[in-house]
């Protein structure tokens, strides 16, 4: 882990993993690149995982490639000094190092990756002195809403959050399979209509991050992409006043307007929302007869299925 | 000349040999495709939506009905196998009249499941459920029938070849895939209308 | 009378799609008048396209395959140039465009140029390694040739004729359903896959009963070569996996054209299942693709190092274990799905089990170097590089298989880089090799071997520059697939993967030059002794190019490295006391025939055209009956034939073409007391 650390401190260092190529281009904003500078305790274990196997196969991968450049080298054919052993087919010592110590790192790999997958598993809400901040986020050609529960209120292509709350976002799609991801928090998760899934991040310190859509999902794709602030109780203070004071609601009538394919859909604010809207836009895929539970849920279940 | 006819004669052995082989690899590659219909299957029967159950469609007695022409198919296509191990053409050629007779049952049976479902508007465009059952059922069915294609093509090959080494290996393959089937009908019954019904 | 097909399908509502059409109704138009300039139709109908000889159907794999090679790497080409100038602006590419483009590269640089490539490798070679006449099934094969082709031509029709999908190679539903892709694209896709996918299939039959069957006496398993082995096990995996693929093909068909609900969002569709079931094909055709190559290697190393191979027994396990595993990982394709931790955990466990014995392999190839005489030849060469660049691909891959990591890397260019990683100096460089090592086997002379070299440090430094970006922009935040983009420190690395991009251009060009070169000065050389570069397996105890017969006397293997040890012994080149009649099947037009009508088939089901593809199925019904019914589908070449062939081939070899073998002994005696040569 000292090793990830030390990797870490160095803001160029992040470079020298994948080759001498991204060396040349640390300058340019390699040293802000969100999973390699991790901004929440999910995402930093997430980045140490990805160092610690890195360096953990470098036992084997170093010499590979060390081996394979200085026995090209140093076998050529024009070296006649070199020993040459034309019928030499095996060595049972070699066979056994070869078989065994890249067993053995994936033995130590596999017992790192089935805690990390548990310790780490996006459902899993994250422990603290504080409730989690719940969001309901619904992903739309080519845009994302934000439902909050706690406020009543919405907001597109925007995701605000108090910064000492962990955040337990719910996620579907009333369109294509999409993928929630903010980076520098954290993971991501499929978006896919009439299901729900969920996933649950924390920020360290108050910060704008980027988050998107990862999953293609057709024209739009490209601008479906989102700021995700965690603010200060101040300022979260008074972000909840300019949402509750915008002029629309998020009614039934509204969210169908929503709901048609639209791109790079400006940062809008709704002081309201629709009861029960996220239960109803996965009622509207779900395999249930019977009576809508609203007018407002016929609505938005008839609008478009 | 001679020589030649034997080389051959000894060459389509081989050649026989090799397609008796690779024809049980064929069967194992289209065992994957039922295989899948069938997972398929399992994870949308519930899938009924806005749709009936399988419950509310599937009649048991219609079922038994045509997996028992299946079945005697199977065993009469058996009959004719020994037949023909045992030389006599005339007697292959009535098993497997008897065993077409029997799959034609079979088809006609299931045409009128289908048609029934679909009459009462339980067609596969229905719900997931529907689409993974018509799909399974079908894709059974129209090895069936590609079967009883065969079996059409093997009664024309004996009457007018007679029982030779390539029209007795053509059978034998026939008789595997006709079999296959007989298997994939019964993983049908057990995974489709069985638990359907209970 | 023609379903959607209208006036409509043609390309005139933009100049990128009026380019596209453009510049294949050219080419196409190219070759059909340089052949009947060179008054070539008769030969390639006879000689050629109606050929079930598997030499001369793995030759037009090849061809096939380098001809969309070339298509493929355009795609590239334009969708690298996007993104490098589409920082805040759309770029010279609509979506619309962009997207049908990174469809058709994924679609095509799998399924119609690695699929045909290693496919009309093994076509050539297999045979002649186990020492066999022919494959089990020669028309079959030349179903399989026309099959594969019919589904490219489907792809190069869809520039010219309607559009292609937009729903990326794996076309993911919904977005691929009807509802969301209402065009004919992913039709297109569809049918191109299905039809290709069949022809996989029979290959892999034809493939398993060949090397089980067709062994020539003495060639037991564990002496078979390294390629043999790789193509036994890709057999193995097109047979049991590409089924999976018909029938995610069928069942996204079925949800398109007759409404029903396997994969739609609402009424009981689940979108998961296909990404289980093209998976589940998916990732066996990862280990279809780069099996092969890693036998190509196998072999390459072991010849340009002048030594056996190092721990054959390992290699061959090693392969066995990747086949088998291959099946037990396709969720890691998708473990941010929702999957519960055990899931996701034992999935990825599975995933990085693999890196063992693929890291064992890699050691094999590095200790058959060891002590070697190495020789750089194009072939080794492409070996030297695919092992240093291959081996970050497995690091990344195991990166990718650790599921939290996943979560941050998933869906990102890192992913884009790294299954390059693997595609490109993997699979494409050990394809690349083959080419090198086996074109005088094909055709009797070398390929040039300055352009080759040439070629191959374009690919190199052309791979290295393009992906090695990505990776970067993968830990930036960047998603694949994007047409445009908003951050400005993403840009120079985009402006260097385009860059890369330009390499490649100059390695694909280096080649086309060295097959021009080499045609060119054929002359000077020429394989006279069937055996280029003093090659170990029986492949190089034909002659080059093979007789159809491939060997007049089957051989009898006593060892692994079967022809050396006949070199060594003595006996390579020598005259057999009697031949025999030799059965051969005939040429047939079935195959192109059921080809043709396999593509009309699917052009017919793509427009909704429902009599004309009916029609064509019957033809192919037909086709098949006409063939279960013939009786006659051989013809001998007499023995006295085969006596005049092999006494000129054997006349032509003088003994100072043959190569000095005192080095090597026999297993087990002393060395230096060997017979070269003919005695």
């Amino acid at each position: 882990m000292s090793a990830v650390y030390f990797f870490r401190r160095l803001p160029l260092s992040g470079s020298l993993a994948p080759s001498a190529a991204c060396l040349l281009l640390a300058g340019c904003g390699l040293s802000d690149a969100p999973v390699l500078n991790p901004k929440g305790p999910i995402a930093l274990q997430e980045t140490d995982l990805l160092f610690s196997a890195f360096w953990l196969m470098m036992i084997v991968t170093i010499p590979a490639i060390l081996l394979t450049v200085f026995f090209a080298w140093r076998y050529r054919r024009s070296n006649e000094r070199a020993t040459y052993t034309p019928n030499w087919e095996g060595s049972n010592l070699v066979e056994a190092v070869m078989w065994l110590v890249p067993a053995a790192i994936i033995v130590a790999l596999g017992t790192m990756v089935w805690d990390a997958t548990h310790k780490l598993d996006p459902y899993k809400p994250i422990v603290s002195d504080k409730p989690a901040f719940k969001v309901q986020a619904v992903a739309l050609d080519w845009k994302w809403l934000f439902i909050y529960p706690e406020l009543g209120t919405a907001s597109v292509n925007e995701l605000s959050f108090p910064a000492d709350r962990p955040l337990t976002i719910e996620i579907t799609s009333d369109t294509v399979m999409n993928s929630l991801m903010i980076p520098a928090l954290g993971g991501q998760i499929y978006a896919m209509a009439g299901m729900r899934s969920e996933i649950n991040l924390l920020a360290d310190a108050p910060g704008v991050f980027t988050g998107r859509n990862t999953m293609y999902s057709g024209d739009g794709f490209s601008d479906q992409h989102f700021l995700a602030h965690a603010m200060s109780e101040s300022d979260f203070a008074a972000w909840k006043d300019k949402v509750s004071a915008a002029a629309t609601a998020l009614d039934a009538q509204t969210y169908i307007e929503l709901h048609k394919k639209s791109t790079a859909n400006p940062v809008t604010y709704y002081s309201s929302v629709e009861t029960d809207l996220f239960d109803i836009i996965l009622r509207k895929y779900a395999p249930i007869v019977g009576p809508y539970e609203s007018e407002a849920a016929e609505l938005i279940c008839r609008g478009a299925a | 000349m001679a020589d030649t006819i034997s080389i051959l004669e000894e060459e389509e052995k081989k050649s026989l040999e090799s397609r008796e082989f690779g024809f049980w690899v064929y069967l194992m590659s289209d065992a994957v495709i039922f295989a899948l219909l069938f997972a398929t299957y399992v994870v949308l029967s519930n899938n009924s939506a806005a749709g009936p159950t399988a419950a509310q469609l599937f009649d048991l007695r219609h079922t038994a009905g045509e997996t028992a022409l299946l079945l005697i198919s199977s065993l009469t296509f058996g009959y004719a196998t020994i037949s023909m191990s045992q030389g006599h053409s005339g007697r292959t050629v009535q098993w497997l009249l008897v065993t077409l007779v029997l799959g034609l049952g079979f088809l006609v049976m299931e045409m009128m499941e289908f048609r029934g479902m679909i009459e009462k508007g339980a067609g596969p465009e229905t719900s997931g459920f529907l689409s993974a059952f018509f799909t399974l059922i079908g894709t059974h069915g129209l090895h069936v029938t590609m079967g009883a294609v065969g079996i059409c093509v093997m009664i024309g090959q004996v009457l007018t070849k007679g029982l030779t080494l390539p029209v007795r290996s053509r059978l034998m393959r026939l008789g595997l895939f006709w079999h296959f089937l007989d298997i994939v009908w019964i993983g049908i019954f057990s995974v489709v209308y069985l638990p359907g019904v209970m | 009378m023609l379903g959607r097909l209208s006036m409509d399908a043609l390309p005139f509502y933009s100049w990128v799609a009026m380019g596209g059409a453009g510049v294949t109704v050219a080419g196409g138009i190219l070759v059909f008048c340089v052949i009947t300039y060179l008054r070539a139709w008769k030969v390639l109908w006879f000689d050629w396209l109606t050929s079930v000889d598997h030499k001369r159907i793995g030759i037009m794999y090849v061809v096939l395959a380098l001809v969309m090679l070339v298509r493929g790497f355009v795609d590239a080409l334009m969708m690298r140039a996007q993104q490098a100038v589409s920082l805040n602006n759309d770029g010279y590419l609509p979506p619309e465009h962009f997207e049908q483009i990174f469809s058709s590269h994924g679609t095509i640089m799998i399924f119609f140029v690695a699929m045909p490539f290693l496919t009309g490798l093994i076509n050539i070679v297999v045979p002649q390694q186990i020492g066999a006449r022919d494959v089990a099934f020669p028309f079959l094969n030349s179903v399989s040739l026309w099959s594969t082709a019919s589904g490219a031509a489907l792809v190069l029709i869809s520039l010219v004729i309607g559009k292609f999908s937009k729903a990326g190679w794996t076309g993911y539903p919904p977005y691929s359903g009807i509802e969301f892709s209402p065009g004919v694209g992913v039709d297109y896709w569809i049918w191109a896959l299905a039809i290709s996918g069949i022809g996989s299939t029979l290959t892999g039959i034809n493939f398993i009963v060949t090397i089980i069957k067709n062994r020539c006496p003495g060639m037991t398993f564990m002496r078979m070569p390294l390629f043999t082995w790789t193509t036994l096990c890709v057999a193995i995996l097109m047979t049991f996996a590409f089924p999976a693929l018909t029938v995610v093909a069928a069942q996204l068909a079925l949800d398109r054209i007759l409404g029903f609900h396997f994969f739609t969002n609402g009424d009981g569709g689940n979108m998961m299942m296909y990404a289980n079931l093209l998976w589940i094909w998916g990732h066996p055709e990862v280990y279809i693709l780069i099996l092969p190559a890693f036998g190509i290697f196998s072999e390459v190393v072991a010849t340009f190092s002048r030594k056996r191979l190092f721990g054959y027994t390992s290699l061959v396990y090693a392969t066995a274990c990747i086949a088998i595993l291959s099946f037990t990982v396709w969720l890691h394709h998708f473990f941010t799905m929702g999957s519960s931790s055990n899931v996701n955990a034992v999935f990825g466990i599975a995933t990085m089990i693999i890196a063992v014995p693929t890291g064992v392999k890699v050691f094999d190839w590095v200790f058959t170097m060891y002590r070697g005489r190495i020789e750089f030849h194009p072939s080794m060469v492409f070996t030297i590089g695919f092992m240093v660049t291959f081996v970050i691909g497995g690091v990344t891959g195991v990166l990718l298989a650790l599921p939290p990591a996943d979560y941050l890397m998933h869906n990102s260019t890192f992913l884009v880089a790294h299954f390059h990683n693997m595609l490109i100096p993997g699979a494409l460089f050990g394809y690349f090799a083959g080419m090198n090592y086996w074109f005088p086997k094909a055709f009797g002379f070398k390929l040039d071997a300055k352009w080759g070299i040439r070629s191959f440090w374009f690919w190199l430094i052309g791979f290295y520059l393009a992906f090695m970006p990505l990776y970067v922009l993968g830990f930036m935040g960047m998603s694949r697939r994007m047409e445009h983009y908003a951050d400005p420190t993403w840009q120079p690395y985009l402006i260097i993967a385009g860059l890369g991009a330009l390499f490649v251009l100059c390695g694909i060009a280096c080649i086309a030059i060295q097959l021009y070169v080499s045609v060119k000065t054929w002359g000077s050389a020429r394989d006279v002794t069937g055996d280029a570069w003093n090659g170990r397996t029986l492949e190089w105890a034909t002659a080059s190019p093979p007789a159809p017969y491939n060997f007049a006397v089957l051989p009898h293997v006593r060892e692994i490295d079967a022809f050396f040890d006949m070199k060594i012994r003595g006996v390579a080149y020598l005259p057999a006391a009697e031949y025999e009649d030799i059965v051969m099947p005939k040429n047939t037009v079935l195959g192109p025939v059921m080809g043709a009508a396999l593509f009309v088939f699917g052009f017919a089901m793509i427009w909704q055209i429902w009599w004309l593809a009916a029609l064509c199925l019957v033809i192919n019904l037909v086709a098949v009956g006409v063939r279960a019914c013939d009786d006659n589908s051989d013809l001998v070449i007499p023995a006295a034939e085969v006596e005049r062939l092999e006494a000129v081939r054997l006349s032509q070899i003088s003994p100072s073409d043959l190569y000095d073998m005192s080095d090597f002994a026999p297993r087990g005696a002393a060395s230096g007391e060997i017979l070269a040569g003919r005695t």
